[in-house]
């Protein structure tokens, strides 16, 4: 009964049994988590995935404002009904600059990872008003109140900035004009190239019915035509040998 | 005036909360600190109408030498009223958001609509009234076994507003929209500095109590508290990470992106389950189950390597939320080996608990509140075997994204967490306010009933919601084509979303029996009633 004796000094001294419990519970995340920072093919490398755009971030924010990753993922797993059903499964590089990730862990919906271009602006501006409107068997709520809510520029930069403290390759450049880009790729009588040329592929023009106005229905939806878009998978080759994990 | 330092430290707080409101950079950080201004007040205005700091009532220790004399039981009392209050909050928003997802027409946008109001639902059952639960029987439970006065004083009391300062602050910031989108640790940064903060106190209260001792040896139910406490400090600082856009705005970035950020959130999201809703409620088993029974806990051996195979292992166990994702093979392997794995340690404290009862198991017949914990250990037992099977990455492929997910957690929430803090609430009741006996024992059977039948309703449903779903995702014709579009599948959900708001209105009614049980009781009152198993058949000796 060695070990039982040897337990009844944890059981009769609180700091070693605190610094003991405190290390068994350290190991796990030490020999799992740490590794993903480190091994390089954690992230396989694509061409194409880039920072979001100021209007596609602040889309973003909305979409994490309002839960949507509550009910819908963005992670389509490499099982043939899925693929045929969403599109290519999700690579790891796809949401490299996602802080947080928005994998989701419930369809209540259908996956929004590759709804990029899938259907019209005005379908998702009229979706997101009344969702029962053009799929009368969703149960998913109104989100016309975006429609009235403007974008406001005043922190656009700072959440660019914030993100580039964190890794993010936005350039000064791209800080110092975020507000601008953010209401011209929504202005469907605005010089494009400087946004396309900094964010390629964007998707550009008045997203939601209203040219005049800059609304948080805008940002939502150039997000969501952007969702999976960003890879060129005519050229990504998975069985590539610096893509086998 | 009694409580000078308080008022000022609350109306410093208060001043502060106005210049956020005055010079916060979005909407969303001003609406917030107008909504602390107001709470901090209240609080300001209530601690000045306070006549004493002094318990009403002290429970004098068995002996009473060295400089502390009671038990602090004020918190605890608190804590078992606030405990009820935050359970029926978090059950009525889990009916309504279940009436939601049936009839999406009571959807109302802005701040009532689904997705702001399940972080409530989910953050109000798990740490509002789980975690006022876990605050007010560790505190019973390590005073009494350990023979000591809660240290630190005041400290507790701070505690335990400042824990509800973070809940008001965590419920108001979903509706109003500031959430940083991880699943059960939605709140944004600055809650969690404050969560922090009241958790590092809380550590102190607790160890220190167990430093200052006047029993030689640690409690079981202690152990399992220690680590619940130490773990969520590790899980709640590292996965909340994040750099703020501002230091006058809400909004912040996490510091992990993508797969690490997944794998974090998920190392905290399934260790919040194994450790805030494990861990810190077998400490509450540990306790109460013994004391209701009269018995000693069944194997003190099998206690030693339970808790110490369950802490080890269940930190492995996050990657099974992320089967088949972008996460690297090894770590999803890793992870399903792990939870399989889970399976024995949690067994071993169902065994532990349910053979405790043995030579009593008359008890199950006569008493409720052992009725209860057996139930809550049942329920324990099915959802940690249902775990392990779901974490297999076969199984996993159909189950996940689907209700059956949901249907595992509420068996384990509403059968484990809800049951075993019940018959916990109602153990502690009577005892706090120095009453004879519960207002009724007919009503904790009729709320035994209610919330079981409420559970297996639910989880009967979601089975069949689930399997039906991940089956219909798959569904191939002859010709090879996808048979259901994904409208369809979610058409076909509509019976059992009804089902399922039937087996959540039972346990809601059941807690609200519970709820006017408890006022009574406190009151003083004790319901005139027949007993519920006659004399003659109770007298009869255990085999």
């Amino acid at each position: 009964m060695a070990f039982m004796d040897s337990h009844k000094k944890l059981e009769k001294n609180a700091s070693l049994l605190l610094v003991f419990s405190f290390v068994v519970v350290t190991i796990g995340g030490i020999v799992e988590i740490a590794p993903l920072f480190y091994l390089d093919n954690t992230i396989e490398e694509v061409d194409g995935v880039r920072p979001y755009s100021p209007l596609e971030l602040a889309g973003r924010d909305v979409y994490i404002r309002e839960g949507c990753y509550v009910c819908h993922s963005q992670m389509v797993r490499p099982f043939r009904d899925e693929v045929e059903r969403y599109g290519t499964y999700s690579l790891a590089a796809e949401s490299m600059y996602d802080r947080p990730f928005q994998w989701g862990s419930k369809r209540t919906g259908p996956d929004l990872a590759r709804v990029g271009g899938r259907y019209s602006n005005a379908w998702h501006v009229q979706h997101l008003i009344d969702p029962q409107s053009v799929v009368p068997e969703s149960i998913m709520p109104k989100y016309g109140f975006l429609l009235d809510r403007d974008l406001e520029p005043e922190m656009i930069a700072d959440n660019l900035k914030a993100n580039q403290m964190l890794g993010v390759p936005y350039c000064d450049e791209m800080i110092e004009l975020a507000a601008a880009d953010m209401a011209d790729q929504a202005d469907p009588n605005a010089d494009w190239e400087g946004v396309l040329t900094r964010y390629p592929k964007a998707v550009t023009g008045d997203f939601d019915g209203d040219p005049d106005r800059l609304t948080e229905m805008d940002a939502l939806v150039a997000y969501l035509q952007m969702l999976g878009t960003l890879v060129d998978f005519t050229t990504y080759r998975a069985d590539a040998e610096e893509n086998l994990r | 005036m009694k409580h000078a330092a308080q008022v000022i430290a609350v109306a410093a707080a208060a001043i502060l909360a106005l210049f956020g409101a005055a010079f916060g950079r979005d909407e969303l950080f001003q609406a917030h600190a107008w909504i602390l201004f107001f709470v901090l007040a209240l609080a300001g205005y209530l601690l000045l109408q306070r006549k004493t700091s002094e318990d009403a009532a002290l429970i004098p220790l068995k002996d009473g030498e060295g400089g502390a004399t009671a038990y602090m039981d004020g918190p605890i009392r608190y804590g078992a009223v606030a405990t009820m209050f935050w359970g029926i909050v978090g059950f009525l928003v889990g009916v309504v958001i279940a009436v939601q997802l049936a009839w999406p027409q009571f959807n109302f946008e802005p701040y009532l609509n689904f997705g702001r109001l399940r972080p409530l639902h989910t953050s109000a059952v798990i740490f509002a009234f789980g975690g006022n639960a876990l605050l007010c029987t560790s505190f019973w439970v390590v005073q009494r076994t350990c023979r000591q006065r809660l240290f630190g004083g005041d400290l507790v009391w701070f505690v335990f507003w400042g824990y509800q300062l973070f809940i008001v602050l965590a419920a108001t910031g979903y509706l109003l929209g500031v959430t940083q989108s991880k699943e059960y640790a939605e709140p944004e940064w600055y809650v969690d500095l404050w969560l922090t903060i009241v958790w590092v106190a809380y550590l102190v209260v607790f160890f220190g109590t167990l430093l200052t001792r006047r029993e030689p040896h640690i409690y079981v139910a202690n152990w399992f508290y220690l680590s619940f406490i130490i773990t969520i400090a590790m899980l709640h600082v590292v996965n909340n990470l994040a750099i703020p856009v501002s230091l006058l705005g809400s909004k912040s970035y996490s510091a992990f992106a993508g797969v690490q950020d997944a794998l974090t959130q998920w190392w905290y999201g399934h260790n919040a389950v194994g450790f805030f809703l494990t861990a810190g409620f077998l400490g509450m088993m540990y306790y109460f189950m013994p004391k209701q029974a009269e018995r000693p806990v069944y194997s003190y051996r099998l206690s030693i390597v339970h808790f110490w195979s369950l802490i080890f292992l269940y930190i492995w166990a996050g990657p099974h939320h992320l089967h088949y994702t972008a996460l690297p093979d090894w770590a999803q392997t890793l992870g399903m080996v792990f939870s399989i794995m889970l399976w024995m340690p949690s067994w071993g404290g169902m065994i532990n608990g349910l053979m405790t009862l043995a030579g009593a198991w008359d008890k199950v017949r006569t008493d409720p509140l052992i009725r209860m914990m057996v139930i809550a250990l049942a329920f324990y037992g099915m959802s940690t075997f249902e775990g392990p099977m779901m974490s297999i990455k076969t199984v996993n492929s159909l189950s996940h994204y689907t209700d059956w997910t949901i249907g595992h957690v509420h068996s384990g929430a509403l059968g484990w967490v809800g049951m075993i803090s019940f018959a916990a609430i109602y153990f502690l009741v009577p005892r706090l306010w120095g009453r004879r006996r519960l207002y009724s024992l007919r009503m904790v059977n009729w709320h035994f009933w209610l919330a079981t039948l409420g559970i297996v309703v639910y989880a009967a449903v979601m089975w069949v919601s689930g399997i039906t779903q991940g089956l219909m995702w798959r569904e191939y014709d002859a010709e090879g084509f996808l048979v259901y579009s994904f409208a369809e599948t979610v058409a076909a959900m509509h019976p059992y979303y009804a089902l399922r708001v039937f087996g959540g209105l039972l346990y809601l009614l059941g807690a609200l029996i519970m709820a006017y049980n408890l006022y009574q009781t406190i009151r003083g009152r004790e319901r005139q009633e027949r007993p519920l198993v006659t004399t003659a058949t109770a007298a009869q000796p255990a085999e």
